[in-house]
């Protein structure tokens, strides 16, 4: 199909309310038909194609509260609207979340980082969603809210498909909670991509808890290997309670190699992407331990 | 579709004008003469529509330009003060940095954006920072160029 890019052809009401309340409102009158905009960079894109058209769009632009990072003495809680730029200069992503750090450093030119929010990242529900990976090793959490009520969903049920989560229409991601690490606790993130900050052919976050020599919790996933981010809890199990060692390393990677669905798409191949899966999570895992505090 | 009055400040000057909720700041620059913003890919790939929007590189294509009420636009046209050309340009005019120039109006404006973050960048962090404006004609080693020599020494 021919696009024209230049323009955007669609018709729509826009609305830039000043609270959650009244976004909420706004998406309840609209009864699924409106869509939230934060960045615009994935949304617009969609409507320029014709892959959506939205009777409205009710932009985040005036809303302070999703705009803003939150820590008490258990978690950081990222609001939804903040820009991707945002959260790679916040403090304590940097100094604690090294997984997340990396995905947020490698998405993507400033321009996009300087738009395109957090949330949207989530929302829009690429595969190959580069924050989703550290997220869901770090079993966050997204608190939900539409008029009827707010609920709290595991990372790991919140994406269903590509562009499809259990979000429903009417209702608007307000914060991520990401449970705060301690000084054992290491995490790693790697993506390819062709060129530095393309989009990820594939990518991979790994956290580890230490124990003295031994890897006491792990979580693994990966994005663009499947319909959705993956957690892949076969190899986890695999490592934890062992004595981290190199063949350690190689079992849990070899495992992951398996339990990856890839498919062929303008970006690589499957076989590629199963071959280079492996190497992804060895390195992702050794760089993660020694961020733990632990030596191989 | 309603039209909504919306008040901008474009290169220091206020605009008064009236949007329809689908009109891009691309094109809305462009209407009102400001040409240094070009349409490139028109999907955030390739840089050629960066403008400032209040200070943060911004991609016009993929900003609504309702969305850009009391805000503040600076375009490559707005870097220069009437006939004096502003240094980056100049650097630029001086290194050969424009072949087909189609790109140059987003080059300057984001090499803008990392002078001001960081007035004393490296040549790898000049690349990394132009990472998403493309040069059709592969002219980028002048361009680096031209930029590196803007930086404090």
């Amino acid at each position: 199909m021919v696009t024209n890019t230049k323009i955007l052809a669609q018709e729509f009401e826009y609305f830039e309310p000043e609270s959650v309340d009244e976004a909420l409102e706004l998406l309840s009158l609209y009864k699924g038909q409106a869509r939230v905009i934060a960045g615009g960079t994935d949304l617009l894109v969609k409507m320029k194609r014709e892959l959506i058209s939205p009777e409205a769009l009710i932009s985040l632009s005036r809303i302070s509260a999703l705009k803003c990072f939150n820590e008490d003495e258990k978690m950081l809680r990222i609001g939804a609207a903040v820009t991707l730029f945002q959260a790679e200069s916040n403090s304590t992503v940097a100094r604690s979340y090294s997984a997340l750090y990396e995905a947020l450093r490698s998405m993507a030119a400033p321009a996009i980082r300087n738009m395109g929010t957090i949330g949207g990242n989530l929302a829009n529900a690429s595969p190959a969603a580069d924050t989703a990976p550290p997220l869901l090793v770090y079993n966050s959490r997204l608190k939900l809210r539409s008029k009827k009520g707010e609920r709290i969903v595991p990372l790991e049920e919140f994406f269903l498909g590509p562009g499809s989560t259990v979000l429903s229409p009417e209702e608007l991601i307000i914060e991520i909670q990401v449970p705060f690490l301690e000084a054992s606790e290491g995490s790693s993130f790697l993506k390819l991509g062709r060129v530095s900050a393309d989009i990820a052919k594939i990518n991979v976050a790994v956290y580890l808890r230490r124990e003295g020599e031994r890897c006491a919790l792990c979580r693994i996933a990966l994005g663009s290997v499947a319909p959705t981010p993956l957690r892949i809890y076969s190899a986890e199990k695999l490592a934890e309670g062992e004595i981290f060692t190199e063949s350690l390393i190689k079992k849990v990677a070899l495992e992951c190699q398996e339990k990856i669905r890839p498919i062929d798409d303008v970006r690589s191949t499957r076989e590629y992407r199963i071959w280079v899966s492996a190497v992804l999570v060895e390195e992702a895992l050794r760089a993660a331990w020694l961020r733990s505090g632990g030596k191989l | 579709m309603r039209e909504k009055q919306i008040a901008l400040k474009i290169n220091g000057k206020v605009y008064q004008v009236k949007v329809k909720a689908n009109t891009l700041l691309l094109n809305l620059l462009r209407e009102l003469g400001f040409t240094g913003p070009k349409y490139g890919c028109g999907v955030g790939e390739c840089g050629a529509c960066s403008v400032l929007l209040d200070g943060k590189l911004t991609l016009s294509c993929l900003t609504l330009a309702i969305s850009c009420h009391q805000k503040e636009v600076i375009t490559a046209e707005g870097l220069s003060e009437g006939e004096q050309l502003h240094p980056l340009a100049q650097s630029f005019i001086e290194h050969g940095a424009i072949q087909c120039g189609f790109c140059t109006p987003g080059m300057l404006v984001a090499a803008k954006s990392l002078l001001d973050q960081n007035p004393n960048p490296t040549e790898e962090e000049i690349r990394q920072y132009l990472r998403g404006n493309l040069c059709r004609c592969t002219g980028y080693t002048p361009i680096v160029e031209a930029i590196l020599e803007q930086t404090q020494k």
